[in-house]
């Protein structure tokens, strides 16, 4: 062998990799497997795969509407009840009884942890609400015992009893009237668990596999999840709806933002969750991605902690409110990407009043209430700024920063404060803030879910009353406005509400963000669900 | 010999040992519950805070305590994952093989293409292709990884669209995991699609290891190179070019071995390099390997994940690069120490 001879090999050694690797690369892989599975890339991993232990939107999206189905349904357009499970429904003429009529022929996931020898009936429906329901329930206390979205609604209280009529018919009677209360039956978190899996699990001695390892009724089958990286499902084949969804379904768990839209560009995944503001004008001006927008049923605000003085004077709330410009936090904070908000409910839900007053800006009535206040102009306070991207806050930070030069202008002082998220809810359940910039999503379509959670006496230990405002006068509105089913009574006390809350200031409503959801074009079928987590039951991929 | 044996046996002993007093002593030295921190489990109730405690035996002396530590560190008992709760020996056993994969594809690479080229720059030193090759190699020796990584991105995934971002393969094809070296797994799987898979796999290796391999080829290159040149100038090639022998016979005949053997000692030591990198170029393409996994358990604060990783990475290369030492020594005994390298 020659020296020549041998680079000449090396030559070709050299060009052949190059030339495999031209080959293997030029072009998006087009497979039998990648057709026909549909890659979805969320922001975090879920807590557990039951939404009722979890209220966040991680823990909805991965299991609520893929494993899962409810009693009732949101119609995703108009927000409408439509039969889920319960074909239909019946309320008695106080109110206070409800009787469901339950679907058959539902079958439950058959897998490889899991053979169903039963269809879904009314025992299923007795045990998931009793789980959460009664203390006494086997299930009670597994997986911590906590039921967030039940119990800030306080619905334990309101429910007095499930009964099973017969194998399709359930009846529940509650205490007093709720118009709410079909609603709640909607929502992401009241799914139906199946009672004989939950039995077969306490009899081996392994309860806590029904929130780890899910049996659901719903269009997709749980087959395997690791924390930070992937979920995994496969098409229900016996789903009782005739649904065009993918044979499999993964979720490409992916928590920073701007690689969620790379991979959306290089085609790894086909829809992402959450795309931050600043990549919008990115996925606007491709031609293979679609961007989806929605008024949002969300509200960021800047709740003052009125059970700290100065903070319980109303005057000097009004004054802080009218010392910041709420315009110019829309441009700056959501780039446009929001409505600026008068009161609590967006324009999405019904109970939206368009005419209500806003608090303008005008700093030199603020710096008279102060001084009437008797606020001196060293006065300091601080602002608690939520560390997390939310879509009614995408950046609390910045808002916190430019809040404070407007409060400057007034004479106030601002000190900015924030912790890691865990610790941040925390301290703020305990009151440790003198004010704080948070918001609230809803979980339903009804507009209890924004006033109940967010204002009321009750909410203050369960934490989601952030103001710490306790009203007798609201509360009472509140709770009568449940008390009838016609919404434009409703409607009435509602108004009356935003009335006091306009009166009182116990927090300012600073704008409601669109909800956005970015596509690539080759998928159709995936709509935003402003009453909660994302369903991929209707997608197809276009060939 | 066995004098030889023993001494690096007594220094690898040492080294691991210093390894786990330091991990152990990590333990009391991250902020935080002792306990917590060695167990991985928050204790909810009293009762179970006094049974971990007896069961990591942190109710007894500190000597009694590192004794149970490493008796546990042998047996596989490595606590679990503060965030996840599974068990550490597992979720290492997933990542680490993911790391090796990486690192070897990258090795090969840069042996397969970093050798000859070197070679043929150290045969025709200071020519034109020479110029080339010590061009190349400064250049992409100065490269950081992160940097070329990224600019991979931006060119083959971003705007031209060729390869994927991250990951090792879709998530859409199931690979059980089996020996944790995704392109093994594919060919002993029992899948349809195994040849899609496969290609599909391989998309996902080209920038990681390109990234990888781009540093070390530098430092092969140069390696060889610089062993050629040196033998080629040695007295006994000069004698057998005054007994008439070509350059060519003198190069193969001689040359090539003497100035291999040395050389290939100190490429397997390019091992903590390689690791160094490969965690680098983990984060950036999202490979759930060693690297990404130890970056998200500080992200989370998993502290005793973050303890039992850097001892099994840290193990690792000591123990590699111990025994590659002692090797290269038993079968070269004329060296009297080891020629660190001249990059």
């Amino acid at each position: 062998m020659n020296l020549n001879n041998q680079s000449s090999i090396i030559k070709s050694a050299i060009l052949l990799s190059f030339s495999l690797i031209l080959l293997l690369g030029c072009s998006k892989q087009k497979t039998q497997i990648t057709q026909a599975g549909i890659t979805f890339c969320s922001e975090g991993s879920p807590a557990s795969f039951n939404p009722q232990l979890d209220t966040s939107s991680t823990t909805a999206d991965a299991s609520s509407h893929q494993v899962y189905d409810r009693l009732l349904e949101f119609n995703t357009e108009n927000g409408e009840i439509e039969p889920g499970l319960a074909s239909s429904w019946l309320v008695s003429n106080d109110s206070l009884t409800y009787t469901f009529q339950l679907r058959k022929g539902v079958s439950f996931h058959d897998t490889p942890y899991f053979t169903p020898t039963r269809n879904f009936n009314a025992d299923d429906v007795v045990f998931s609400i009793d789980r959460w329901r009664v203390n006494s329930h086997p299930y009670h206390d597994i997986s911590g015992g906590s039921y967030p979205y039940f119990q800030s609604l306080g619905l334990k209280s309101t429910i007095k009893n499930v009964a099973r009529i017969n194998g399709y018919r359930v009846e529940i009677s509650l205490y007093k009237p709720d118009s709410s209360f079909l609603a709640n039956l909607a929502t992401d978190f009241s799914v139906i668990l199946s009672a004989e899996y939950a039995m077969n699990l306490l009899e081996d001695g392994s309860p806590s596999n029904l929130d780890t390892l899910p049996i659901g009724t719903g269009p997709y089958k749980f087959v395997s999840y690791r924390q930070d990286q992937f979920i995994r499902y496969k098409r229900h084949r016996d789903y009782f709806l005739n649904t065009t969804g993918p044979e499999n379904l993964v979720f490409d768990i992916t928590p920073k933002s701007s690689l969620r839209v790379a991979k959306l560009i290089t085609g790894e995944c086909d829809a992402v969750a959450f795309p931050s503001q600043n990549d919008l004008e990115i996925i606007r001006e491709r031609e293979d991605l679609t961007l989806l927008k929605k008024p949002g049923l969300n509200v960021g605000f800047w709740a003052f902690n009125t059970s700290k003085p100065p903070f319980d004077n109303p005057k000097v709330r009004r004054a802080l409110a009218l010392a910041i410009d709420k315009t110019s936090l829309l441009e700056a904070v959501y780039l446009g990407q929001a409505t600026r908000a008068k009161s609590l409910v967006p324009s999405a839900s019904w109970a939206h009043q368009s005419n209500m007053q806003d608090i303008g800006y005008n700093p030199v009535i603020a710096r008279k209430l102060l001084d009437e206040a008797g606020i001196p102009s060293d006065f300091t306070m601080n602002i608690w700024a939520m560390p997390v991207q939310r879509a009614y806050n995408p950046n609390a930070m910045k808002m916190a920063q430019l809040m404070s030069t407007y409060l400057a202008e007034v004479g106030v002082t601002v000190n900015i404060v924030s912790y890691d998220w865990a610790r941040f809810r925390e301290n703020l359940t305990s009151g440790m803030h003198d004010s704080v910039l948070i918001g609230w999503s809803a979980d339903n379509g009804d507009p209890d879910n924004f006033y109940r959670p967010l204002l009321t006496c009750a909410a203050i230990p369960s934490g989601t009353n952030r103001a710490r405002w306790c009203n007798p006068e609201y509360d009472n509105l509140i709770e009568s406005a449940l008390k009838t089913e016609d919404s434009n009574e409703r409607r009435i006390f509602y108004h009356r509400a935003n009335q006091i809350i306009f009166r009182e200031t116990p927090l300012v409503p600073i704008a409601h963000a669109f909800q956005y959801q970015a596509v690539n074009n080759q998928i159709e079928g995936i709509t935003i669900n402003p009453f909660g987590g994302i369903r991929f039951d209707d997608v197809v991929r276009k060939q | 010999m066995i004098n030889l044996l023993l001494r690096y046996i007594n220094l690898m002993v040492v080294t691991i040992t210093t390894l786990v007093i330091i991990s152990f002593s990590l333990a009391y030295m991250f902020p935080g519950d002792t306990l917590t921190n060695i167990s991985g489990i928050v204790p909810q109730s009293e009762e179970q805070r006094i049974a971990l405690e007896a069961a990591f035996k942190l109710d007894r002396s500190i000597f009694v305590q590192f004794w149970y530590y490493v008796d546990n560190l042998v047996s596989g008992d490595w606590g679990v994952s503060f965030s996840s709760q599974i068990s550490l020996l597992d979720e290492i056993s997933i990542a680490f093989p993911a790391t090796l994969e990486l690192i070897i594809y990258a090795l090969l690479i840069s042996i397969c293409i970093g050798i000859p080229i070197g070679f043929i720059g150290g045969i025709w030193h200071h020519k034109p292709f020479d110029f080339g090759v010590v061009t190349f190699s400064v250049v992409s020796y100065s490269f950081p990884v992160f940097w070329i990584a990224l600019i991979f991105i931006t060119i083959f995934c971003l705007q031209l669209g060729y390869l994927p971002l991250s990951g090792r393969v879709n998530y859409l094809y199931d690979i059980p995991h089996n020996s944790g070296f995704i392109l093994w797994d594919i060919l002993v799987a029992d899948t349809p699609n195994k040849n899609d898979a496969f290609a599909d796999a391989l998309r996902h290796l080209i920038l990681p290891t390109a990234s990888i391999a781009l540093v070390t080829t530098a430092i092969f290159i140069r390696f060889t190179r610089h062993s050629i040149m040196d033998e080629m100038r040695k007295g006994y090639i000069d004698a057998a070019k005054s007994r008439g022998f070509t350059t060519r016979q003198i190069f193969f005949k001689h040359g090539l071995r003497n100035s291999l053997l040395p050389i290939i000692p100190l490429m397997a030591l390019q091992i903590s390099t390689l690791m160094t990198n490969a965690m680098v170029v983990e984060t950036i393409f999202s490979w759930p390997g060693i690297g990404n996994w130890l970056i998200q358990a500080i992200y989370q604060r998993d502290y005793p994940a973050i303890r039992i990783g850097m001892l099994v990475v840290s193990v690792f290369v000591v123990t590699f690069t111990i025994t590659i030492e002692f090797i290269s020594r038993a079968f070269d005994p004329a060296r009297d120490k080891f020629e660190r390298d001249a990059v």
